[in-house]
């Protein structure tokens, strides 16, 4: 089974991928699209990607509310911080940070989450000495967003991941 | 009153996102250097597609939304291009 | 042939809603792009565009459309999730290529690379 069907979530999302775009649920396209999926999934066995299993449900629920519920407040903060204009400039800084991930997978995953947010973006990483620099748009103190990140962030991901 | 209502409401918003592409545009003309000028035609990119999905409601018309769609794979491949040259000096290496 | 017209009451208030703001943010988004001072700082402003923008100008077409054409197939969704995905890895590049050129020029607004401490053994005292 496994060897059939090497990515079986890739394949289902492939396939609903599909049916959306062609806008139908007609017996023809779910059959084409099965076909695409599966045959995507061997050709992404040969790029070897790393393989994580996504164990914790529970924990991806929890992590995904809480990414929303940031994504949501930092919008409004920016849109304040825009606003005000140069009568009361933020300062905006750069703020690294010591993380202990190191699965690729969850890396990345923590890459998109902060610059997808808006208030927070992902510079550089370096895997050596496991430093993250982060541009911060309005910055109080640099101790506070280490801590949110680390702990909102990081250990979730640590848990999800590895 | 309420077709009327909807018609102005989504003309407002069209002007709206047209001023938005406006302000990409300053910034792409302005921009002293090269990474704030495709920060701005990011930004362009993302406000165009929403003005095509505006355009849809008004038309009723789904032809638009493809548009869309291929503005936005587009634009995440030119901005990308375009950032991979800012730092190697090389598209493809 | 603007069928618009049709739409009932109850889906016409929402739709314009979500447009008017969808639209509003994007623009405030935008605007940051000309207000905010360094290329950091603006490097936050088309966040806005692309996540708040997205989805509510998003959630007012499937409405529309689920609404006038009755067909409850979602493929704004596609699009959702096509910019939600590519918008921060343009962006992390993007900050990372400028990075690299404040770098090589020399800029002092930009923290240098950090390297690995060496630990100090003249303190340790052994």
């Amino acid at each position: 089974m496994r060897y059939w069907f090497p990515y079986p979530l890739l394949s289902l999302s492939l396939l609903a991928l599909w049916l959306l775009i062609n806008q139908s649920i007609s017996a023809g396209h779910i059959l084409l699209g099965s076909a695409l999926g599966i045959s995507w999934a061997w050709i992404m066995v040969n790029l070897q990607p790393d393989k994580t299993r996504l164990r914790k449900i529970r924990r991806i629920a929890v992590l995904t509310g809480h990414v929303a519920t940031d994504v949501f407040r930092s919008n409004l903060a920016v849109m304040g911080v825009i606003l005000r204009g140069s009568s009361r400039p933020a300062n905006s800084g750069f703020v690294t940070i010591d993380i202990s991930l190191r699965d690729d997978n969850a890396l990345a995953m923590l890459s998109c989450i902060l610059t997808a947010t808006p208030g927070t973006a992902w510079l550089e990483f370096d895997r050596q000495t496991g430093v993250l620099m982060i541009h911060v748009l309005d910055i109080e103190n640099g101790e506070r967003w280490s801590d949110l990140i680390k702990r909102r962030y990081e250990g979730p991901l640590k848990e999800i991941f590895e | 009153m309420n077709e009327l209502f909807i018609i102005w409401s989504i003309l407002a918003s069209q002007i709206l996102l047209g001023l938005a592409m406006g302000c990409a545009l300053f910034r792409i003309v302005r921009g002293p250097r090269a990474q704030d000028r495709i920060l701005g035609l990011d930004a362009l990119y993302i406000n165009a597609m929403l003005l095509l999905l505006t355009f849809g409601i008004r038309t009723a018309n789904s032809i638009y939304f493809e548009t869309a769609l291929i503005i936005a794979v587009l634009s995440f491949v030119s901005s990308i291009a375009f950032a991979k040259f800012l730092m190697r000096g090389e598209v493809i290496e | 042939m603007s069928h618009l017209t049709d739409l009932p009451v109850w889906a016409a208030i929402p739709v314009c809603l979500l447009l008017l703001t969808g639209s509003a943010i994007t623009l405030i988004g935008s605007l940051g792009l000309i207000r905010l001072k360094t290329f950091y700082a603006r490097l936050h402003a088309p966040t806005l565009g692309s996540s708040a923008g997205i989805i509510l100008i998003c959630l007012a077409s499937m409405i529309a459309f689920a609404v006038l054409q009755n067909r409850w197939i979602f493929h704004e969704v596609l699009i959702v999730i096509f910019v939600v995905l590519t918008t921060p890895v343009t962006l992390m590049l993007l900050g990372q290529s400028a990075l690299y050129r404040d770098r090589i020029e020399g800029s002092i607004d930009v923290p240098r690379k950090t390297t690995r401490e060496e630990p100090d053994l003249s303190a340790l005292d052994i």
